[in-house]
């Protein structure tokens, strides 16, 4: 054993690797993604590691390799684990034969995500196990034992860390590469009674999978990571009890060792839940706090128990209003629940008065990023009509910020171009416009696609394909050509794929090139069906930059048109004249190009 | 002995590299460390934060109101925002340089340095500014602000090491080539 700094994530990937996971497959989504990245970076040689298309094409992967014996790895956020649902809701009853763990990450705040969703709901509606982290050292240790589970049950096993546990990072004691699991896949062995679902199967399986959680519900009550900690001298007649789970049990301990340690349950599994230890750990008690994020998980189950076996404790929590039912913990907030809940004075939040009026930073498109060339020339051509703009996932739908104001609907993943064609129902008049990114084009909007063409839809599809998956951090797709491996690979390209669907318009236009950007919106909007734009240009983050523009003062005319609807962050005033910052500027060219008296000047070229 | 920092900034200045050098430099010397940071969206020139817990006994990596030893302020509005956390008789190191939002560009509103700093000066006894601009030209790169805003704060004595602890790491994290510049901007006083 060592000690490595760590990245949650980073100590879940090396507890994979020290598992001997043979097979990891996922699709990129904060705060879920470094886990994958981490496995590419230090694997061995033998284990097989891919960003797969979409959620649901990287679990049903990883079925097929653990059905084959393999130690598999699955990684997705939140509302990854709807796209993958159907795989999931059908393998909960065949199982699996090599271990197999699906770690999704869960986003309370909702920090970087569309929605509050709660994981350990969908691990009891799949009736599969599930982990819940605290720290990065357990869940290094957790995904570890998470195998052995997974492979002693012969089913699936969820791992399921929030953003602060895959964010933070700490001190992880890990194992040496000699101290590792080495796993060896037996193969697929044919057996169609086990590997093919038939409703007879399912309903047998059915029967064994309750069973078999009422077993585990028993043994996760003397699985070491879900504790009693008794109370100390202070609240030793105490009967007051908090149950903790997660990110929150820091922050609950951080605090009780400033008051005194009352009767404390960590809850680390919470389906199926360690009924027994909640019933040994509520017995005596009269009131009892959760601390959970998310949804009231643990506080519906201990209400469950309490009727159950005809405990007197009031449970307190979301439902009852004592902790807030949205948004992350905090450990400020967190200390307030527990100190209101003991009776002890709250911690005066220190307030700062007479505070000059703060800057206000929403997230931007970056200095030079093409989408922004995109929605502008798009905003252009259409200016005067009655459009719609159906956004999409990804730093575009920054493209929604003022003054570009370009994204009237945002839903999940590719929906924008469903969401267009059920507008242009109801509104045939109106210019409907749907835009995508190169990664989610692959992820999810194809069979959009094919659906708009099919069913005779009249919308104009805009893909912006900066040949990457910018806002996870630049990870590869079928679009790039090359793989998480480092393989070099033949590209799908976007235009054949819309050719090949039916599409009759399809352009491809340098967006940065505004005048042929915006007359070629102007040209493809009005003809009739579905007809696409590819707007193609690299992200700046994945390109060398060119040479900063700047401002010739002697004939700039202050008119700010580049600041009022450009909104580039490089483009600022300084001393009341406009004036562009060289070290944000990547040479774009956008604002020479809308200059009414050509004063920007420098950059790239377009002819 | 817990020791709670908190690095602030805009996206894109460098926050977490300093804080990385930090926990490196308490696992040099077998401290526990803990820290936490923003990631996501938000990098994208929004308002940034690291959270370093250096010490035995961590449970969260996230800092509580009111107990941060030390602020390392890469902006002068970030560090008022970040206020809250500092405890009585906390150090704030500061860059006296504003980096105005686009919204403030848009909305043509004085976003400026003074009236922060005027604050800042204010409200914390325990106050370092740093002339960012004119450092950052002496030494001729400015990429280099986060190591004199690090070799800054180190020499408060706040925290229980010293400039060599941070430049040995510091030397073995960076490329060669960015020693020599690093090492000056570490060592940089006014």
């Amino acid at each position: 054993m060592h000690k490595e700094f760590l990245m949650g994530n980073a100590a879940i990937a090396l507890g994979a690797v020290a598992s001997g996971v043979n097979v990891v497959a996922g699709y990129p989504g904060t705060p879920s993604t470094e886990v994958l990245e981490t496995i590419a970076k230090h694997r061995p040689d033998d284990v097989y590691v891919e960003w797969s298309v979409n959620e649901k094409a990287a679990m049903e992967l990883a079925a097929g390799a653990s059905y084959s014996g393999a130690r598999t790895l699955v990684t997705m956020k939140q509302v990854g684990l709807n796209v993958a649902s159907d795989p999931l809701m059908s393998l909960e009853y065949i199982g699996v034969k090599g271990g197999m763990v699906i770690l999704v990450a869960d986003d309370p705040g909702p920090i970087s995500s569309q929605t509050e969703q709660d994981t350990r709901h969908f691990a009891a509606f799949s009736k599969l196990p599930c982990f819940d982290p605290s720290s990065a050292q357990e869940a290094y240790e957790m995904i570890q034992e998470a195998y052995e589970y997974s492979e002693k049950y012969n089913t699936p096993v969820f791992l399921r860390p929030t953003t602060r546990v895959c964010h933070g990072y700490a001190s992880v004691s890990v194992k040496d590469p000699e101290e590792y699991t080495v796993h060896t896949p037996e193969g697929f062995v044919k057996d169609s009674k086990r590997w093919v679902i038939f409703p007879r199967l399912s309903y047998q399986n059915h029967q064994k999978i309750e069973a078999r959680n009422v077993e585990l519900a028993d043994i996760f009550s003397s699985y070491e990571k879900n504790k009693i900690y008794p109370a100390c001298d202070t609240f030793a007649d105490s009967r007051k009890g908090i149950v903790s789970g997660g990110i929150s049990f820091t922050y609950a301990m951080e605090t009780l060792i400033e008051t005194g340690m009352v009767r404390h349950l960590k809850i680390s599994t919470p389906h199926p839940f360690p009924e027994k230890l909640a019933a040994q750990f509520l017995d005596g008690l009269d009131e009892v706090l959760c601390l959970e994020e998310l949804d009231p998980v643990i506080e519906r189950e201990l209400t469950y128990i309490c009727g159950k076996y005809h405990l007197p404790v009031k449970i307190l929590g979301k439902l009852t209003h004592n902790t807030a039912n949205a948004g992350e913990n905090t450990r400020d907030s967190v200390d307030t629940y527990i100190r209101t809940f003991l009776d002890l004075p709250v911690k005066e939040q220190q307030k700062l008065t007479d505070v000059p009026p703060l800057p206000v930073r929403p997230p931007v498109l970056c200095a030079g990023c093409p989408h922004r060339a995109s929605f502008y020339a798009v905003k252009k051509a259409m200016q005067g009509r009655k459009t719609i703009f159906c956004g999409d996932i990804g730093c575009y739908t920054l493209g929604n910020a003022r003054p570009l104001d370009m994204v009237d609907t945002c839903l999940c993943m590719g929906a924008g171009l469903n969401i267009a064609q059920g507008v242009e129902k109801i509104e045939p008049d109106t210019a409907c416009f749907a835009f995508v990114g190169d990664s989610t084009f692959f992820a999810s909007a194809i069979t959009g696609v094919v659906n708009a063409v099919y069913n005779q839809a009249n919308m104009t599809l805009v893909v912006l394909d900066n040949s990457t998956t910018a806002m996870t951090g630049h990870q590869p797709h079928p679009g790039t050509g090359r793989t998480v491996m480092g393989e070099i690979v033949q590209k799908i390209n976007i235009e054949q794929v819309l050719r090949g669907i039916g599409v009759q318009d399809v352009e491809t236009v340098n967006p940065l090139d505004h005048e042929a950007a915006v007359s070629c919106v102007k040209e493809l909007a009005d003809k009739p069906g579905v007809k696409a734009i590819i707007f193609k240009s690299p992200c700046i983050a994945v390109t060398k930059p060119g040479t900063p523009m700047h401002v010739d003062i002697s004939s700039c005319i202050h008119c700010k048109k580049c600041i009022r609807e450009l909104g580039c962050p490089a483009i600022i005033t300084e001393d009341g004249n406009v004036s562009i910052d060289s070290s944000m500027c990547t040479g774009c060219g956008l604002c020479s190009q809308i200059c009414p008296v050509h004063a920007i000047k420098g950059g790239k070229q377009h002819d | 002995m817990i020791k709670n920092i908190v690095l602030c900034g805009v996206g894109g200045q460098g926050t977490v590299l300093a804080s990385k050098l930090l926990a490196a430099a308490a696992m040099e010397q077998n401290i526990p460390v803990m820290s936490a940071e923003t990631i996501g969206m938000a990098q994208r020139g929004g308002s940034v934060f690291s959270h370093v817990r250096i010490g035995e006994g961590l449970y969260s990596p996230m800092i509580a109101a009111g107990t941060a030893d030390l602020i390392i302020g890469f902006e002068p509005g970030e560090t008022v925002r970040m206020l809250p956390y500092l405890k009585e008789g906390g150090h704030v190191v500061v860059s006296t340089r504003a980096i105005k939002p686009v919204t403030a560009t848009l909305s043509e509103s004085n976003y400026d340095s003074e009236p922060m700093l005027e604050y800042l000066k204010q409200n914390v006894p325990n106050l370092t500014l740093i002339d960012a601009d004119k450092a950052c030209a002496e030494i001729g790169s400015s990429k280099v602000l986060n190591m004199i805003l690090l070799g800054t704060a180190l020499r408060t004595g706040v925290l229980d090491f010293n400039l060599e602890d941070i430049e040995h790491v510091m030397l073995r994290t960076l490329p060669e080539k960015f020693h020599a510049m690093n090492l000056q901007a570490l060592n940089y006083t006014k």
